[in-house]
């Protein structure tokens, strides 16, 4: 019943935003203040800090040089020396979980800016222009979904050949139809709204019409989606270095460091269980986050 | 219904047709000549010039999709540059592995989904709850092959009770499916519980309480019928997830199945191989897209009517 009415009161609240822009303001404080008051939320948004502060200091707090081996230090178990221990290579865990995180988080952020910059504008004009162009745009995702997600990725790093650029745009297409239907949905409930009939009344050009009433509108579901969408291509990334499609040696990345672990997992278990940890309480925390302010933001989102 | 079964069915052929020619054109997108790079640039010219030909790469674009249609309406992929063998009898020595192991994920991730899912719903708020929702967050977040690996690490070399790694036994396809459903079976329980939430709060429910129907009938009978019909238009949407992640699963556990035929052929720039395989991957996809409409349509008779 809450979500409802809640769900109401968003739209009401963004159409008086959309016409007086000092509205607008109070609309995003109300909700920030949901969002902070969302205890999953938070504690989502501290890990995901806690991740980019780690990638951020990787030089200050990396106390050896995270790809030079050291042979006669080979699978030291954690220590205060090697406070994660260190690798088949003799290499600490520690800076080169730091170091890799960043690799991890750039194809994250990578491959969703890829989905979103083909998604989004796709969706709009799906959703606004109605009719044929629908059509067409919808006939093509369909295909497009016709093959599953990581699939599509691995297809297509198998056309580019192995490499960490192929993988971030592989991700990144791959994501599209997802970002593509979410936006379409959302438009088309928003074109059925007063106020863009208002506004097409008033003579408004169907550009202006997209950028001052359409846009802000779709903003939250498509904020969510980013959020949600940033753990999948992450999850995605460490999944195909993993399989050795991604970096390449000795590049740090965490799903490469789970790999190279395995063949010692029963005599240094922290090798590949270490960096896999990393990924799941990233992962984890993205998803909390996106949760959180989906929840805030748009409770009629499922 | 027959009408709509005809209609699903003739939307699906665009489609399938689509697909053939993003499969027929991987080969042209790869960066370079497609020859050089699958031969990995130690064929002779003489090579090359004969694999150009066998591929047919040196006729007109639309004559080889042609050939390419043809040949796949009468079951022929052609053949695996790697082994040589038909990329048909390579993919049907494998499929069988990842159908099983795919089937058996999805009973795991149907089974403890649904169970998360009503425990959630019927203890609305209450800690039983939170904890369901908690895991059911986790298991999201889960890397797949960190997850089997940790499996690994305690049920076959600490606890000896499951084998590693390996197709050799029945028990072999327990702690797979188990990594595979995880993801699939807390996406799952979400859904289940807020279905379960809805119908709940039906008129309908408390009719039914109200003229006095025992609680598990009510629950059975009134609210999780009704309960899993959203539920079960998410698993065609799943089973995309468990074939995708089946490649890694499968790579994590030595488990002889198409994935990592995939990624073998990866390696081994075996164009026809991977080329193959994702038409079959695609097909399967839409076969079980097309049954779980079916089954909703069955299911929901207002879905047939509009």
């Amino acid at each position: 019943m809450l979500s409802s009415t809640r769900g109401s009161g968003t739209a009401e609240t963004g159409a008086a935003g959309a016409a007086r822009p000092v509205r607008a303001l109070s609309h995003a404080a109300i909700g920030l203040r949901r969002i902070t008051q969302h205890r999953g939320a938070v504690a989502g948004a501290v890990l995901i800090a806690g991740l980019f502060l780690g990638a951020l200091m990787a030089p200050s707090f990396a106390r050896y040089d995270p790809t030079e081996p050291h042979f006669g230090l080979r699978l030291q178990p954690p220590s205060a020396v090697f406070p994660l221990g260190t690798d088949s290579f003799g290499r600490d865990i520690l800076s080169r979980l730091a170091y890799g995180g960043r690799v991890s988080l750039v194809v994250g952020a990578v491959s969703v800016l890829v989905s979103f910059a083909v998604g989004l504008p796709l969706g709009i004009v799906a959703g606004y222009a109605g009719g044929r162009t629908d059509n067409l745009i919808m006939r093509a995702i369909d295909v497009w979904l016709a093959f599953p997600e990581l699939l599509l990725a691995i297809g297509i790093v198998a056309v580019l050949g192995p490499g960490l650029q192929n993988v971030m745009l592989a991700i990144g297409i791959s994501g599209v139809p997802g970002v593509c239907r979410l936006v379409r949905g959302s438009v088309l409930s928003i074109k059925e709204e007063a106020y863009i009939e208002v506004a097409r009344a008033v003579g408004g050009t169907a550009a202006h019409i997209v950028r001052a009433h359409v846009f802000p509108n779709v903003l939250a579901p498509v904020l969510v989606l980013l959020t949600l969408r940033l753990g999948t291509a992450i999850l995605a990334g460490v999944g195909l270095s993993f399989l050795g499609l991604g970096v390449q040696p000795p590049t740090p990345e965490w799903g490469a460091m789970v790999a190279e672990g395995r063949a010692y997992l029963q005599q240094a278990w922290w090798v590949s269980t270490i960096p896999g940890a990393a990924i799941f309480i990233s992962v984890m925390g993205f998803n909390m986050l996106g949760d959180g302010l989906r929840d805030a933001l748009d409770p009629r989102l499922h | 219904m027959q009408r709509y079964v005809v209609q699903r069915l003739w939307h699906l052929v665009p489609v399938l047709l689509s697909v053939s020619v993003l499969v027929f054109l991987m080969v042209h997108l790869v960066p370079g000549d497609p020859v050089q790079v699958m031969l990995q640039e130690y064929g002779s010219p003489a090579q090359e010039a004969a694999l150009r030909h066998s591929l047919g790469l040196d006729r007109p674009l639309a004559v080889q999709y042609g050939t390419f249609l043809w040949r796949l309406l009468h079951g022929d992929l052609g053949r695996s540059i790697h082994s040589g063998r038909p990329v048909i009898a390579e993919i049907a020595l494998r499929l069988p592995y990842t159908l099983w192991l795919t089937a058996a994920s999805m009973a795991v991730a149907i089974a403890l989904g649904l169970v998360l899912g009503m425990v959630a719903a019927l203890w609305h708020r209450r800690i039983l709850d939170y904890a369901a929702m908690i895991a059911a967050l986790a298991g999201i977040s889960l890397p797949s092959f960190w997850f089997g690996l940790v499996l690994i690490l305690v049920f076959s070399y600490y606890l000896r009770w499951l084998p590693a790694a390996g197709a050799d036994t029945p028990w072999s396809l327990i702690l797979p499916a188990v990594t595979l459903g995880t993801s699939a079976a807390s996406i799952i329980a979400r859904l289940s519980r807020s279905s379960l939430l809805e119908v709940l709060r039906q008129e309908f429910i408390r009719t039914a309480r109200a003229k006095g129907v025992n609680e598990l009938q009510v629950l059975y009978r009134h609210g999780l019928r009704n309960a899993l019909i959203p539920v079960l238009s998410i698993i065609g949407l799943q089973f995309a997830g468990l074939l995708g992640g089946a490649v890694i699963v499968e790579s994590v556990f030595g488990w002889p199945g198409l994935g990592r035929l995939a990624v073998d052929a990866i390696f081994n720039r075996d164009m026809p191989l991977i080329q193959g395989i994702v038409l079959i991957a695609a097909a399967i996809f839409v076969a079980v897209n097309l049954c779980i409409d079916l089954l909703y349509a069955l299911v929901d008779p207002r879905i047939r009517y509009s």
